[in-house]
């Protein structure tokens, strides 16, 4: 079997005294899409973070690659959840998305021709091209979605990960959205984390609850059982078509 | 008139230390006011007071004592606020307050104290030697080379910390080099302006700046030149009016920025300035 992409052994996290993960395991193959769901407050983004080295667990191992996060952090690609962040940052858009390609030891305030030709392709697979000398924040929410998506894209990664990523789009820009992320999966591993239910469409290929816990479910399919052990409250799951909908039943009770 | 002015070698050295100042100014208030470590830097400013009173009390020149005292409070601010950031304001406050405190208190107990405390709290531009010139400019040069070398980092760090720690960039490092070098700049500013007037130097050029441009770079170019306007503009005034210069010059920097927020608002109202594309991907 190929070498997992994310290795979780029994990790532990507490912020302030106050347990927010534990007894985590995960293992995500390569090639993998991955939706991390669950309540706010669940420990999703945590997790993430973790994963990505930005935060220490208190005990277990995290591996990227086999490695320690922030030994691999040139093979992952990372788009926050708010990038709605420092709007009046005079910066344009291809100098946000080359801010990708910054690596150890690349001083003197100089990127490469190989750089800037990266930066292009990435905008241009993220069809925001146009907008390259744009300040950042004259763009719409969808349209930096996009220019943050090529900035976690420009340094060529193995590993996508997304949070929140549906926060600033509007459910017109979705679907393009999920097209776009079932192309980059071919190459890229993906682990996204969502408390909108409604990313779970048909290219998601696994899923996991996490809520202090994590259970973990190796098709795009979320059982009743998980929702459960979750959400601690009932929800009524409804699939039909595609992509799937899950839809939960909060106000009702 | 200008020219008999100009033959004074006190107004000539206030010219060059008005522009050193400007550069320096400009390049480290725009990384202040991105930073958002505005009450930041005003604490290292206040605080370097202590240092104003230790060169005295110990007899030292005074460069010596603000520059060792200012780096010293900004390290402690640096400790302080990566520590316990939601309670970063309060401890600045802190430190802002005691090294004030202290200076005074020094200069209390310095013998046959007689030092004119306004040139501190407002400035002694008309009184800067050759020497201090030299000391001005090597810091500036330092300065500027620090900020060419790691502009990019600087940038990252700036605009979206997490990610520029993800990409490897040493934010902890460059956070404290970058409050390093607000101390160093803050003692040449107090020659100009005063500690009293430090923020206003630092941070009202850059907030022009940062309305009309598109990038870190312009924007302490911009800045610098801003400053530099100011600074000669409130030099000029000041010695047609017989004021004092340093906080002439912070006048005429608020009435630049004044001036420049209407500017804007008014082309933003008459629609010349651009809006957002919002044909595609709404």
């Amino acid at each position: 079997m190929a070498e997992p992409i994310i290795e979780v052994a029994d990790l532990w996290f507490s912020f302030n005294g106050h347990p927010v993960l534990r007894e985590v395991n995960l293992t995500v193959p390569p090639g993998d899409f991955l939706v991390l769901i669950g309540p706010n407050g669940g420990g999703k983004t945590t997790l993430l973070k973790l994963m990505l080295g930005l935060l220490e667990p208190d005990r277990g191992v995290i591996r990227l690659f086999g490695q320690r996060p922030e030994k691999a952090a040139q093979r992952i690609g990372y788009v926050p959840q708010n990038v709605q962040i420092n709007k009046t940052f005079p910066i344009s858009v291809r100098d946000v998305v080359l801010m990708g390609r910054l690596r150890t030891g690349k001083l003197w305030s100089r990127y490469t021709r190989a750089d800037r030709i990266a930066a292009q392709d990435a905008l241009e697979k993220m069809r925001v091209w146009e907008y390259r000398d744009r300040r950042i924040g004259e763009l719409s929410g969808g349209q930096l979605q996009r220019v943050f998506i090529a900035r976690a894209l420009v340094s060529a990664p193995d590993a996508l990960f997304l949070d929140e990523a549906m926060a600033s789009i509007d459910a017109q820009s979705r679907r393009e959205f999920y097209e776009t992320m079932k192309e980059l999966n071919r190459s890229v591993t993906i682990v996204a984390v969502s408390h909108d239910l409604m990313i779970l469409s048909s290219q998601v290929k696994s899923v996991a609850c996490v809520n202090q816990q994590l259970h973990y479910h190796d098709s795009g399919e979320i059982t009743e059982e998980m929702l459960d052990a979750a959400y601690h409250c009932p929800v009524e799951l409804i699939a039909h078509g595609l992509p799937h909908r899950v839809l939960s039943r909060h106000e009702a009770s | 008139m200008i020219g008999e002015a100009l033959q004074l070698e006190f107004v000539r050295n206030a010219l060059a230390a008005g522009l050193l100042v400007s550069v320096v100014c400009g390049v480290i208030g725009t990384l202040v006011v991105v930073n958002r470590i505005v009450f930041l830097a005003g604490g290292i400013a206040h605080a370097a007071y202590g240092g104003i009173g230790l060169a005295f009390f110990m007899g030292w020149p005074y460069a010596v004592g603000t520059i060792g005292f200012s780096v010293l409070s900004a390290g402690l601010m640096a400790a302080v606020t990566l520590k316990a950031k939601h309670r970063a304001d309060a401890m600045v406050g802190v430190i802002w307050a005691l090294g004030m405190a202290v200076g005074i208190i020094l200069l209390d107990l310095t013998p046959g104290y007689s030092v004119d405390l306004m040139s501190f709290l407002f400035g002694s531009i008309l009184t800067v030697t050759a020497a201090d010139l030299w000391q001005m400019g090597g810091a500036g040069i330092v300065v500027l080379l620090v900020v060419t070398y790691y502009y990019n980092d600087f940038l990252a760090m700036s605009y979206d910390d997490e990610f520029a720690r993800l990409r490897n960039v040493p934010v902890t490092f460059l956070y404290c080099l970058l409050l390093g070098m607000i101390a160093i700049s803050v003692v040449m500013i107090i020659r100009v302006v005063g500690l009293i007037l430090v923020i206003a130097l630092l941070t009202i050029p850059p907030f022009i700046a940062e309305k009309f441009t598109g990038s870190l770079r312009a924007m302490m170019t911009v800045s610098s030149l801003l400053s530099g306007l100011f600074t000669i503009a409130g030099l000029w005034l000041s010695y047609l009016l017989n004021l004092t210069a340093g906080a002439t010059i912070i006048l005429v920097a608020a009435g630049g920025f004044l001036l420049a927020t209407l500017w804007f608002e008014i082309s933003r109202r008459r629609g010349g300035h651009r809006r957002p594309d919002t044909a595609s991907y709404r």
